[in-house]
């Protein structure tokens, strides 16, 4: 690991820090022990995550809208491959997409610098979680090759579906491959959550005490201490089903079960328990794929209001609480599952308690922009998208978390309405803001400048995609109030009265097909943007936004024009960040690094 | 469906555009009113639907309410420095108690609503029904003058001769039971459904009866309501059982009382030849 002097040719025009670096091309961007190529690496590895995934989604709605098309290569898309569909879009978005780019992307790219520090804790296990990752996604996406097809049974395996070979196609070497896959990510996630703490409680810099942690900070680390119980659990739980599979033990399959045929003699397993287990695992889930968003988004409205976050510590606490409440309200996707009644009143009551920090959070971005007449550049836009996005999908969480309701409501679209918005569009929209934000920290490279993206693209980016979330979404809950079920491969052509109640949701299914397909064009101009801005975006200035936080000290920056010798600085924190001066025309800011007090 | 007294009126009474507009009218505004909401056909129904109504509502007005703070907040002239502890507590802590006490107020209204449906078991005097979700099929099974269902054993099952639910042919409580291919119930009178699953998890939902439980294999998860209005609905599948999850349906006829026991006589007539 010791680096080497290489002086390459096409590299002599760069200055002389650029010499110290690992020999091999391999080591520096492939093997990379270093955190930004890493924290790239895994926004590239989410990025072909979403895309195939959205892709995936695609065909689901067109499938429902034009059941007899017939796809190329492909033929007609049968039940079980729309089943397919469903399985591999939610396992690619929740895991490879919101819990990797959030918290392993831009954790690994940012956290560091907001800590002032050069480096994560442990630089191996890093680039060993991130190859992990990746074999994870080779992996599941190996499946689609097994002779049966993938996976039919959801990214939730409920058993005894996802553990008996024999309940459906998919579900022999499909099964297996995916079952391989989310061990490997549960492992990557465990390691990667631990790097995480143990960054945050040890390299953070001179003067950064706890209370000075941005929040964005706190959001990492609360999704880190979630990552760390959730996946261990989850962990645990795949390597039970596999037992169930293949080496005759029977946790989850109870005595007596008939499965196309094959009878499981004995063993007295529980489906519950996996139900346990799994959403053990998956709402804090869902709170690790959102928190980064809402630490964000707290710190971008400060930023582009040129105001304080008030109530800091009360912001700390919520991120502290949510996380907390998040490990208590797993038995709300159980309230129809066969749960003890009483039980449910309990995660009813938890749950209800969430939605108060997480009310506590809206109300101060609320009052954080209130008369602020904020610079509307395009990070900002998301983050409001974020804010928007965010209540609304927020405000279907307490009537899903009333037990007599949820047992009309559950799994019907109403349920794909509610996390689509708060988990799927809100995170995303976090994700946008992220990269529009820190795109020149992104971009810049040791010979290259950092750039900016381009903010009339962004703009038409932030609209259509605003537009194309709310047109294909809010509709789910109309059709999810006539009660209509989630996971049908089919709406037309089922006798009796079920043909009818699918049949009536038709003309709006349609419509979320046209919503979706805009909502997918409406990326376009993102990527366009990426790939332009890569190159010939504006070069940007040191601190573009004004900002106080540390991952725009001139001394972490990796520009050429930066600092002769950038990693030689000491790097100290003399206050909390968001110390803006507002005053009515001409807003002054200390960013954290900088002493002196003639703002505070 | 929607469509029908539209046609009834065209049918009775001269053509009128403005009549079939206001109709029109008045109907997609009850529909917008009511959100969509199937037909209530079950005793709880209509408690069930007043309250989610209400939610509804509440979450459409915060809804609008924090968005026009949002765009208010935006758009009106900057203020020097950001609000003082005084209206920091004003924005935040006032409308964060409101909230907390909305909040605790739907959630005691909900639970009282949670314990009356669930909390109890049926009454004694209510009909018996068995329902087992199969991939990818529901079976309805009635125990019959005896009042006791048949044992059931998995060795047993045998859809090709009649017998998918396997009840065993040596237990004499077997004999009477009647097996249906859909629901049948009498309005009016309370129902204990006992669900089970043969093979995989399913999820037995009638939305006109605003009713879902999953059946587990391995588990008897038992429910009860009383259905009120007599007609046919619809029974879906509500939790992914495989590649036939979408077609996994049946009917419920909820018939008047009267038919029902002439249902119920014929089938077991029918049964014992």
């Amino acid at each position: 690991m010791t680096p080497e002097l290489n002086p390459e040719p096409s590299r002599a025009t760069a200055s002389d820090s650029v010499l110290r670096q690992p020999a091999s091309w391999h080591r520096r961007y492939l093997f990379s022990t270093d955190h930004h190529v890493i924290g790239i690496q895994y926004l590239l590895l989410a990025l072909v995550a979403v895309a195939i995934g959205t892709t995936l989604s695609l065909l689901m709605r067109l499938h429902l809208v034009w059941p007899d098309a017939v796809l190329p290569l492909h033929g007609p898309i049968l039940p079980e491959d729309y089943l397919s569909l469903v399985t591999f879009h939610g396992t690619l978005m929740v895991f490879f997409v919101l819990t990797t780019a959030p918290q392993s992307g831009f954790g690994n790219l940012i956290l560091p610098r907001q800590i002032g520090a050069r480096h994560m804790a442990f630089p191996r296990l890093n680039a060993a979680s991130f190859w992990i990752s990746a074999v994870a996604l080779a992996t599941l996406l190996a499946a689609t090759f097994a002779p049966s097809g993938g996976s039919i049974s959801g990214w939730t395996a409920y058993p005894p579906l996802s553990a008996i070979a024999s309940s459906g196609p998919g579900q022999a070497l499909g099964m297996d491959l995916w079952l391989a896959s989310i061990a490997l990510f549960s492992v990557a996630s465990t390691l990667s959550a631990i790097n995480t703490i143990v960054t945050v409680l040890d390299c953070r810099c001179k003067g950064m005490s706890w209370e000075r942690l941005p929040l964005t900070v706190w959001g990492w680390f609360t999704a880190a201490l979630l990552s760390l119980i959730a996946f261990s659990v989850l962990l645990a739980a795949l390597l039970l089903l596999f037992c169930d599979r293949h080496a005759g033990t029977s946790f989850f399959v109870p005595a007596g079960d008939l499965t196309n045929g094959v009878l499981h003699p004995a063993g007295n397993g529980s489906p519950l328990l996996w139900l346990h287990l799994f959403w053990f695992f998956g709402h804090p889930e869902v709170y690790i794929a959102i928190l980064p968003g809402m630490g964000l988004t707290s710190m971008l409205l400060a930023n582009f209001s040129r105001r304080r976050v008030y109530g800091y510590r009360v912001m700390i606490l919520t991120t502290l609480l949510i996380g907390f409440l998040g490990i208590l309200v797993w038995g709300h996707h159980m309230f129809v599952a066969g749960l003890n009644p009483f039980a449910s009143t309990a995660f009813s009551i938890s749950t209800m308690a969430i939605a108060l920090p997480s009310t506590a959070k809206v109300l101060n971005w609320l009052a954080l922009v209130w008369r602020s007449r904020p610079s509307y550049k395009t990070p900002l836009l998301f983050t409001l998208g974020f804010v928007s996005l965010f209540l609304t999908g927020g405000l279907t969480g307490p009537i899903l978390a009333q037990p007599i309701l949820d047992q009309y409501l559950h799994n019907t679209f109403f349920v794909i309405a509610h996390f689509h918005l708060i988990m799927a569009m809100a995170g995303v929209f976090g994700l946008f803001a992220a990269t529009y934000y820190w795109f020149p920290i992104l971009s810049g490279t040791r010979i290259r400048p950092g750039r900016l993206l381009s903010e009339p693209l962004g703009r038409l980016h932030f609209w259509g995609t605003l537009i194309g979330a709310y047109a294909t979404f809010l509709p789910m809950h109309l059709t999810g109030l006539a009660g209509e079920p989630r996971h049908y491969a089919q709406l037309t052509a089922i006798p009796g009265q079920a043909g009818h109640l699918l049949a009536q949701t038709l003309p709006l299914q349609r419509h979320i097909t046209y919503a979706a397909v805009f909502l997918a064009l409406a990326q376009l101009p993102f990527f366009l943007n990426l790939l332009r801005s890569l190159r010939h975006g504006a070069i940007a200035p040191p601190n573009p936004w004004d900002a106080t936080t540390l991952e725009w000290h001139p001394a972490l920056q990796r520009e050429p024009s930066a600092q002769a010798s950038p990693s030689e600085e000491t790097i100290v924190v003399y206050r909390a960040p968001c110390a803006y001066d507002s005053a009515p025309d001409q807003a002054r800011f200390l960013p954290q690094w900088v002493s002196g007090t003639k703002a505070e | 469906m929607a469509l029908s007294p539209i046609a009834l009126e065209l049918g009775s009474s001269p053509w009128s555009p403005s009549s079939t507009l206001s109709t029109i009218l008045s109907q997609t505004l009850s529909r917008i009113l009511l959100w969509d909401l199937p037909k209530d056909a079950a005793a709880h129904g209509s408690a069930l639907d007043r309250h989610l109504l209400l939610n509804l509502w509440i979450a459409l007005g915060l809804l609008v309410i924090a968005h026009l703070v949002l765009f208010a907040g935006l758009l009106l002239r900057r203020r020097a420095s950001a609000p003082g502890p005084r209206r920091a507590w004003l924005l935040e802590y006032l409308p964060l108690t409101l909230l907390a006490l909305l909040f605790a107020a739907l959630t005691v209204r909900a639970e009282r609503l949670w314990a009356v449906a669930r909390y109890t078991g049926a009454d004694p005097a209510a009909l018996q029904v068995e329902v087992t979700g199969v991939q990818f099929a529901w079976y309805f099974r009635y125990p019959g003058q005896d009042a006791a269902f048949g044992r059931t054993d998995p060795r047993h099952v045998a859809p090709g001769e009649g017998n998918p639910l396997g009840i065993d042919p040596s237990d004499p409580r077997g004999k009477d039971d009647l097996l249906s291919s859909q629901l049948v119930l009498p309005a009016n009178r309370e129902v204990d459904l006992r669900l089970n699953a043969q093979d995989v998890i399913h999820g037995f939902f009638v939305p006109e009866l605003r009713l879902k439980q999953n059946a587990v294999p391995g588990q008897t998860i038992h429910v009860h309501f009383t259905p009120t209005t007599p007609g046919t609905y619809a029974i879906l599948c509500s939790q992914l059982c495989g590649m036939g999850h979408y077609r996994m349906q049946a009917n419920l006829r909820v018939l008047p009382p009267t038919e029902f026991a002439s249902w119920l006589a014929a089938k077991e007539k029918a049964a014992a030849q």
